[in-house]
């Protein structure tokens, strides 16, 4: 480790960690990141551009690196792409790549698109490739997409779990500098409940890289020390390191994704890798500091060429010396302490080239007298060096004269264009933002939420200010009038200026980086103002400046001001592209959470759902149930199984687990005047102990819903509803009983899961349950068709129906769910003697088809009237409203050419129409074809002799008799319409 | 599954849905032995019952135990005239209890509710998601959550909490 000091910092130098890039090994210490530890290794080259393949170093130490993107990997199953290798912790044994490059880093064939950049200007993507239209998918899309796109996804499913957390706080602090710090004391100390996150592993921001300053008296790394300790100790507040608050939502809520395991050597099984907080906050403290401005000047995106701040943050923080002879490129005093300190740890500082035109104060005084050479009004024109900088040209510029170019061997060029404050959260908050001057920022302006911003992400530089600035906001926040503490601070006074656009001497003849990750140049936004883009939305989507992952932090406002200067605007009037979330990358397993595999939806079963399981039934999912789609014997075909099953409920009796038929008890004196306003049919005339077949509209008059419906008692209906329907029917019905009828004294009750039912339907179904039951005489003409009872079932508490979806004489035994099982297996044994066959959702739609009866959803798609269902039967005599009733008088709604239910027999006996195949009258017609009507449901097996089909027919009841064609893949099908019911058409059998 | 030692089924509880005003309420009270609150998404208990307020005029009965037969019919005649539903829900839904310091962090990691002793105390009871599951929660203790799940979505709550507990050892 050439580069490391001899001490200090905030590693643990007793713990050194062997780590891997690009399959070579090296050593770090606990406490560094990856870019600390390749730095200290002398390690600047670690990627390649994105476009041009041009070599790149570590640029930054946070959040805003544009350069160092590596891929790390424990295993080929954990390997995430992309992250920024300053955020990176080092831990026993890492193992990074590099990205964007072949064969090697250090020679990279991609590399040849930098000499040809001219044939790939701005928006090069909507110019070229346009030509021959076929090729785009074949060979341009394709190979654009291998070259583009830094880093390779995963190929194996994400071992690693996640976990999800909502919270809810008084002040949640963004950001553990010391505004965040100041703010958080302020708000324990008056009591309220805290949560301070910050995305660094270690509280304190750029306390954490200032060692020197002295805070009331200690110096800051004592003075944090004994802040966080206070916090610690108070029961009322969170601390969460390794958190990054990436996305401010509506009324406080605010999007956190901590990173729990990531760092450590060894990731324990009980512990999520990572956990989404939610955390809904009375107020929001944002503290989020302030990121510092590159310069924009040509070649400045060597490897070697860095913030100079981050070099600050290098030197004390992880102990680190960026290069041995370094240059520094600034318009802002703290550079110069960073001059100052990396010259008492032994690095030459060959020059500060200040862009300035005058250089005073204390800093500038202390490098004078250490011998630091000084320029101002000074500028760069070049580097030199490939895969490192090597050396660069400076121009110092006199009032009248060209630049003076100064040519200095360095390996290091650290450029400060002072800050830009991070306005992201704020302005995701769709607070305003204003453009202040002075700073050349844009700062927060109105807040949109109960949000506050504190210290340097408002333009408050200063340690002294930026504490107070934060202890202020929070007893603005929580309304305190206690007295604030002043947070008394020994340190250098400094002058804080920025730069904002290219720095003079900048040439159209060489590339000046303004993004680095996207690769956009001073040269691009010349390009795109001189093709008409004139709006930063316009110029940011042609030219994709701030459109890469690190979604332009340290290139928005360069960008910005080089266009107002092109256009000759002022730059809040170019304005700010939109802020978006998330702040840095946050992992789909964030926040996918643990919402997957078995937990991603509820899988809701029926209480016979094991005996199913038993018999080796496959199941069907219907909404999130699991429903026996038929039962198999032997090695039958799913085909086999249904026409058996079919069979055996027309000759004799099978059963079916219809338990998932949503249930609700809409009870109360008005419980009558409630269903007729809401049903079409007519439920006055419902005597009690009946049932009748219900429908529902929506106020569009199309078909909603439907179920049978009992009544109970005067006062009291069962309803049932489709196994889909059941949620929204009932918040339907809930709705209009709140909201349009509230004076009705009716209420509703879902009991879908209180009622296990088992159909039993065939000719021999009473027979099967005679024995079984008690207190109901369930004969032929005591308990006809559509009659309901109470009674008991093996001794247990029984609501008997005798309704048939099968056109066979059946009945709906339903039992507490918690008997479902033991009454099913009972149903079954008494059955054995007839030959009782299970039978599965497949078998249902096939008996149903063969009657003609609908299914909603499948018949009917939301467009289709109770007449275009061949419904029109059900609509209540003399009922002068319901719901939907008004819009079935609209003219369209009663044309004679309306789509309706009717059968279908294919001539040749044998041939299965696909279901949803479209309709037509004359075969083999040129396009566009006159399309009729489209096939609902098909079945090739049928009790009748033949494959049944159902279909939704323009006039189609006229066409009894008539034939068709039914268009499919294999040609025309002739088919002959018929009455939708193929089976036993008088309707004896029911009543059997 | 085994389940960890904060989390019980309790399998065995009676419910009943009691819908209708203040007067139909006091009715009930007489035959159901447990007041009903007034406030909103506050529980009663009286030894095996509790009545849980869901809304201004529906609140939740609860018996723990299925020993003895729930008095519909004398609830029935108590509320007389009173407009009002009643119905068995009892099969309907089973009660899950979380216990121990980790309950409240637990819960929080699928029901969006600020779940803090200042903000949900005991006695305290609602309507709320468990992820993708609807649930009535009611703390009955400092450190004890009861919940109510329709009994399908009874594997998935207790597979959920599960998975989300599991960062706590199975340790209450």
């Amino acid at each position: 480790m050439k580069f490391r000091t001899p001490f200090g910092g905030r590693i643990d130098r007793q713990e050194l960690l062997p780590f891997a890039f690009d399959g070579r090994t090296y050593q770090g210490y606990r406490g560094d990141t990856l870019a600390s530890a390749l730095l200290a290794n002398g390690v600047h080259l670690v990627g390649r551009s994105f476009k041009y393949h041009r070599p790149r170093g570590i640029f930054s130490a946070g959040a805003e690196e544009p350069n160092a993107l590596v891929t790390v990997g424990r295993d080929t199953a954990r390997t995430t792409p992309n992250l920024r290798a300053t955020q990176v912790e080092l831990y026993r044994n890492l193992n990074a790549h590099s990205q964007n490059r072949w064969p090697s880093l250090e020679f990279d064939v991609g590399r040849i698109n930098d000499v040809l950049s001219r044939f790939f200007p701005a928006g090069f993507y909507y110019k070229t490739f346009m030509w021959p239209r076929g090729a785009w998918k074949s060979v341009y899309e394709p190979l654009i997409r291998r070259a583009a796109g830094l880093g390779r996804a995963p190929t194996l499913p994400d071992p690693d779990r996640y976990a999800q957390r909502y919270a809810h706080c008084d002040v949640l602090v963004v950001g553990a500098g010391p505004a965040g710090l100041a703010a958080a004391l302020t708000a324990a100390n008056a009591g309220a409940r805290v949560i301070l996150c910050d995305e660094q592993c270690e509280l304190g921001g750029s306390l954490l890289s200032d060692p020197a300053v002295g805070i009331e008296g200690k110096n800051s790394s004592e003075w944090l020390k004994s802040t966080l300790a206070r916090l610690k100790e108070n029961a009322q507040v969170s601390l969460l390191p390794r958190t990054t608050a990436f996305g401010y939502f509506p009324h406080n809520l605010i999007g956190l994704n901590q990173r729990l395991t990531d760092h450590m050597d060894v990731a324990p099984d009980h512990l999520p890798r990572e956990r989404l907080w939610q955390v809904r906050a009375r107020h929001v403290l944002l503290a989020t500091g302030a990121l510092e401005r590159p310069l924009i000047f040509p070649g400045n995106d060597k490897p070697g060429v860095m913030l100079a701040g981050a070099a600050h943050t290098y030197l004390h923080r992880y102990g680190v010396r960026v290069g041995s002879k370094a240059v520094i490129v600034t318009c802002d005093d703290d550079a110069y302490q960073t001059a100052l300190d990396l010259k008492a740890a032994g690095v030459e500082i060959a020059a500060i080239a200040d862009v300035r035109g005058s250089i005073e104060g204390p800093l500038a005084a202390a490098a004078r007298a250490a011998g630091i050479p000084i320029s101002a009004q000074s500028t760069v024109l070049n580097t030199r060096g490939d895969t490192h900088i090597s050396g660069v040209t400076l121009g110092v510029t006199r009032t009248g004269s060209p630049p003076q170019r100064q040519h200095i061997d360095c390996d290091a060029l650290l450029m400060s264009g002072g800050h830009t404050p991070s306005v992201h959260l704020f302005s995701q908050s769709r607070g305003k933002l204003d453009w202040s001057d002075p700073l050349k920022a844009f700062v927060p302006g109105r807040s949109a939420e109960a949000e506050h911003s504190a210290g340097a992400c408002r333009g408050i530089y200063g340690l002294q200010q930026v504490l107070a600035d934060g202890a202020h906001a929070a007893a603005q926040a929580l309304e305190l009038s206690v007295p604030l503490n002043s947070f008394e601070v020994d340190a250098v006074e400094r002058r804080h200026d920025s730069y904002l656009g290219a720095l003079p001497g900048d040439t159209s003849r060489r590339k000046s980086f303004v993004d680095w990750q996207h690769d956009v140049t001073t040269r691009d936004l010349a390009l795109a103002t001189r093709e008409g883009f004139h709006s930063i939305e316009h110029v940011k989507r042609y030219t994709t400046t701030g459109m890469a992952t690190d979604q332009g932090k340290t290139s928005n406002l360069n960008a910005m001001a080089i266009v107002a200067e092109r256009l000759n605007r002022p730059i809040p009037q170019v304005g700010l592209t939109t802020f978006r979330m998330p702040y840095t990358p946050v992992s789909f397993g964030s926040f996918a959470g643990v919402s997957r595999m078995e937990l991603f939806d509820p899988i809701r079963t029926t209480p016979m759902h094991a005996w199913a399981q038993a018999q080796g039934a496959p199941f069907e999912n219907v909404g999130l149930w699991k429903r026996a789609h038929y039962f198999p014997r032997g090695g039958e075909t799913m085909h086999a199984a249904v026409a058996r099953e079919c069979r055996a409920v027309r000759d004799s009796v099978g059963m079916f687990d219809a338990s998932t038929l949503g249930k609700i008890e809409v009870v109360g004196p008005d419980a009558a005047e409630f269903m007729n306003r809401l049903y079409i049919n007519n439920w006055t005339n419902l005597a009690v102990g009946r049932t009748r077949y219900g429908i529902l509209l929506r106020e569009d008059g199309f078909v909603y819903d439907d179920g049978v419906v009992a009544r109970l008692a005067a006062d009291r209906f069962h309803v049932t509803t489709t196994t889909g329907g059941a949620p929204r029917v009932l918040a339907l019905m809930e709705d209009y009983r709140q909201t349009e009828w509230p004076q009705l004294k009716v209420w509703l009750t879902s009991t879908t899961e209180q009622w296990a039912v088992i159909a039993v339907q065939g000719p021999n179904a009473r027979k099967v349950i005679e024995p079984l039951i008690e207190g109901i005489d369930i004969t032929a003409k005591a308990f006809p068709h559509l009659s309901v009872a109470r009674g008991k079932i093996l001794g247990l508490p029984m609501l008997l129906f005798r309704v048939s979806f099968t056109g066979e004489l059946g009945f709906e035994i339903n039992v507490p769910s918690d008997h479902g099982l033991e009454v099913w297996e009972a149903v079954y044994a008494a059955g054995a003697a007839f030959g009782i066959t299970p039978y599965g959702t497949e078998a249902m739609h096939v008996l149903r088809a063969e009657k003609g009866y609908i299914i909603v959803g499948q018949e009917t798609d939301g467009t289709a009237t109770p007449d275009d269902a061949g419904l029109s039967w059900a609509i209540g005599k003399n009922k002068t409203d319901f719901v939907g009733m008004r819009s079935l008088q609209r003219p369209a709604m009663k044309r004679a050419d309306r789509k309706q239910l009717v059968g279908l027999k294919p001539k040749d006996g044998r041939s299965v129409l696909d279901e949803g195949a479209q309709v037509c009258e004359r075969p083999a017609q040129r396009p566009p074809m006159q399309l009729i009507g489209h096939v609902t449901s098909s079945y090739a097996a049928s009790t009748v002799g033949f494959p049944i089909a159902l279909a939704m027919i323009a006039g189609g009841r006229a066409r009894v008799g008539a034939t068709l064609y039914v268009s499919q893949p294999t040609g025309d099908i002739e088919v002959e319409v018929s009455s939708p019911v193929f089976y036993d058409p008088e309707g004896v059998r029911v009543n059997g | 599954m085994a389940d960890a030692a904060w989390m019980r089924v309790k399998p065995q509880g009676s419910r009943l849905i009691l819908q209708g005003d203040a007067a139909a309420r006091s009715a009930a009270a007489s035959v159901w032995g447990v007041p009903f609150s007034e406030e909103p998404c506050r529980a009663q208990t009286r030894g095996e019952r509790a009545t849980l307020w869901l809304g201004p005029d529906e609140h939740l009965l609860w018996q723990a135990s299925r020993e003895i037969a729930l008095p519909i019919a004398d609830l029935e005649q108590a509320l007389g005239a009173h407009p009002h539903s009643l119905v068995d829900v009892s099969h309907r839904q089973v009660a899950l209890e979380i216990l121990g310091p980790h309950a409240a962090t637990i819960l929080a990691g699928a029901c969006p509710l600020d779940l803090s002793a200042r903000e949900f105390p005991v006695h305290m009871c609602t309507r709320t998601v468990l992820a993708k599951a609807e649930i009535v929660l009611w703390r009955t203790a400092p450190d004890a959550f009861h919940v109510e799940v329709w009994r399908s979505f009874l594997s998935y709550a207790r597979a959920l909490l599960s998975e989300i507990g599991r960062e706590f050892s199975g340790a209450p």
